[in-house]
């Protein structure tokens, strides 16, 4: 009998402790199969980083580190300094990323540290029980937002993707979502470009991956999926804002 | 350690902060990450200047928090790393160094001491004692802690680190103050040769066809991290097998004066003048002041009538000299704050004056 689906090797035979209709599972699954495809694995280290994904080491079948949040891009740096030839990539949630992370992201990219960032966009901190996070959408309800994000004392949502596209460190960088095959297979691809822009050398790449949090957003799975597609697309639109800069660099 | 021979090594000329840098480098230090902060920015100026070309890795990093956690990544990743700061810096550190403890990942932490709280200044100072040795960030954690008296020491101090904090897995930061390290004296450096250090097997250097490895501190589960801790516990009380002091005219002392690092060479000069007056008084100067040569110090309170304590900070190893002591013998604290060194004359005065106190010739 011939196998038509497996699992990739980049990931381990752990059953995923996160939430019915959490898309962290399918995320994880793409980056692995991706580093399963470019035959990197065995010589990729993963950063970890605080949030619903801080066990993502138990899931990867990779060497890991698990960093302090938001402070992932500067383990990521420690790492890929010392062993340049390696893969390093993090994953990180919004709140780790965009918040308390935020100096962090943005001068690893400056730098066009040569690592890969998985940006897991779900506009709330989940594994805390979903308060505000930087990407919350206005209006927006949230634990800590009880009655909408207002404006006027929460500020608006922060798009990471077109705020880094600035940096020329940049060799890499797009937006996508999980919801719906079409949008999957993009994330998909744009996971192997960024990966692939850090084997040719180019710098800095990251994909941000708009993902559902049904639980704390009070939504059946499919429900959250049809949230995703009509609220956060129109905030966070996806498309590459970077490709093809390395060059730039030098 | 092993004793350096002076006489035949070549001395040269060198600030604090530049013998530190160059000893690291002959330590074979694989990757420096630091930010800006006075009084130590030669050590990264250094490190700039010298690393790249002698096979390490330099990097500004975007603030002590970033560096820190640049350290963590390079030192999971089977580097030998350092980092150097002053106090306010130390205070940023304080995150990375407890996940440093808890990952157990061996690194060296340059701390030259300034004058606080807040910005204070930029003057000597070493009012970070308890934050150095009685607390690496949150959560039970412990630095390896070495206070160098001269810029020799200094030198010397920090190749020991590397080798301490290779040992245990364990941070170990050189504790010292803008003085030394902005001062310059005759240095001499031991073998040019970098150790050669196999990256150690527990370091995430990619998995290749093996085993998969993790560098973490999280356990979930309360008597799974209660293990952790007990086993962190029991290195530290290995740990303090590597005490180091010095007694400085202590034979027949019947006082003795407590201090390390800047204070301890001022505190000798004293112990000298006083003892051309007649007084017989000596220094124990600890070296680690984390492990704190306790015992040291309890052996001492037998035999001297008391013991003055002195410090640039309000009052911080003099604690621990009292527990040492436990009541067996008066202990007595004199300092100066906020970048103000004692004098000779101050601490002959002061010892004097003790002397007088508690009737000891």
């Amino acid at each position: 009998m011939k196998a038509v689906f497996t699992r990739p090797q980049a990931l381990s035979d752990t059953p995923m402790h996160y939430c019915p209709g959490c898309t962290h599972g399918v995320a994880h699954r793409l980056v692995a199969e991706v580093l399963d495809e470019l035959g990197v694995r065995g010589r990729t280290i993963g950063v970890a980083s605080v949030g619903c994904s801080v066990f993502a080491y138990n899931y990867f079948n990779l060497d890991f580190q698990q960093a302090a949040h938001g402070r992932a891009p500067a383990v990521a740096t420690g790492i890929k300094r010392v062993l340049p030839d390696r893969i390093v990539f993090t994953y990180q949630g919004d709140g780790d990323l965009a918040a308390i992370g935020t100096a962090e992201i943005v001068h690893a990219a400056n730098r066009g540290e040569n690592i890969t960032v998985i940006f897991i966009n779900n506009a709330v901190y989940g594994m805390t029980g979903g308060q505000m996070a930087p990407t919350t959408l206005v209006g927006m309800r949230t634990t800590t937002t009880p009655f909408g994000r207002d404006v006027r004392t929460a500020g608006h949502p922060i798009r990471v993707a077109e705020m880094l596209a600035t940096l020329k460190g940049v060799a890499y960088l797009a937006r996508t979502a999980l919801c719906g095959v079409a949008h999957i297979t993009k994330t998909k691809c744009a996971i192997r470009k960024a990966i692939q822009a850090q084997l040719a050398g180019l710098g800095f790449s990251l994909v941000e991956i708009l993902s559902t949090c049904p639980v704390t957003w009070g939504l059946t799975p499919i429900d959250a999926v049809k949230w995703l597609e009509a609220n956060m697309l129109p905030v966070f639109p996806p498309g590459e804002f970077v490709t093809d800069r390395g060059q730039e660099r030098t | 350690m092993t004793p350096m021979d002076a006489a035949t090594a070549e001395r040269v000329l060198m600030k604090g902060n530049e013998a530190i840098a160059e000893a690291a480098i002959r330590a074979g230090v694989r990757a420096y990450f630091g930010y800006p902060i006075t009084p130590q920015s030669e050590i990264s100026e250094y490190m700039a200047r010298v690393l790249p070309s002698r096979g390490g890795v330099f990097l500004q990093a975007e603030s002590e928090v970033a560096a820190i956690n640049m350290l963590y990544g390079a030192a999971g990743a089977g580097a030998r790393v350092m980092t150097s700061t002053s106090s306010p810096g130390i205070s940023l550190m304080q995150e990375g160094l407890s996940y440093l403890v808890g990952s157990e990942l061996p690194c060296v932490i340059i701390n030259v001491m300034r004058g606080g709280p807040g910005l204070g200044n930029i003057a000597p100072s070493q009012a970070d004692y308890f934050q150095a040795t009685k607390s690496a960030g949150h959560g039970d954690g412990r630095n390896l802690v070495l206070a160098p008296a001269t810029i020799q020491e200094a030198a010397d101090l920090t190749t020991l680190a590397f080798d301490l904090a290779d040992r245990y897995r364990n941070p170990a930061m050189i504790l010292t103050d803008g003085i030394t390290g902005q001062m310059m004296e005759p240095v001499a450096f031991r073998d040019d040769a970098a150790p050669r250090r196999p990256v150690p097997e527990w370091a995430t250097t990619g998995a290749g066809d093996g085993p998969v490895r993790l560098i973490s501190s999280i356990y979930l589960d309360p008597e799974a991290l209660e293990a952790h801790n007990q086993r962190l516990v029991e290195k530290y009380r290995r740990m303090q097998a590597e005490v180091r002091f010095e007694a400085y005219q202590m034979e027949d002392a019947a006082l003795a004066v407590a201090a390390y690092g800047l204070v301890a060479r001022i505190a000798r000069t004293a112990v000298d003048r006083a003892r051309a007056k007649g007084l017989r008084v000596g220094l124990l100067r600890p070296i680690t002041v984390y492990p704190f040569p306790s015992a040291a110090f309890a052996d001492a309170a037998g035999r001297v009538a008391a013991i003055l304590t002195v410090e640039m900070s309000a009052g911080q190893m003099v604690e621990d000299v009292r527990l040492a002591v436990a009541g067996r013998a008066p202990v007595r604290f004199y300092s100066r704050l906020g970048g103000v060194i004692p004098t000779p004359p101050e601490l002959v005065a002061q010892i004097e004056r003790l002397a007088a106190e508690v009737g000891a010739r």
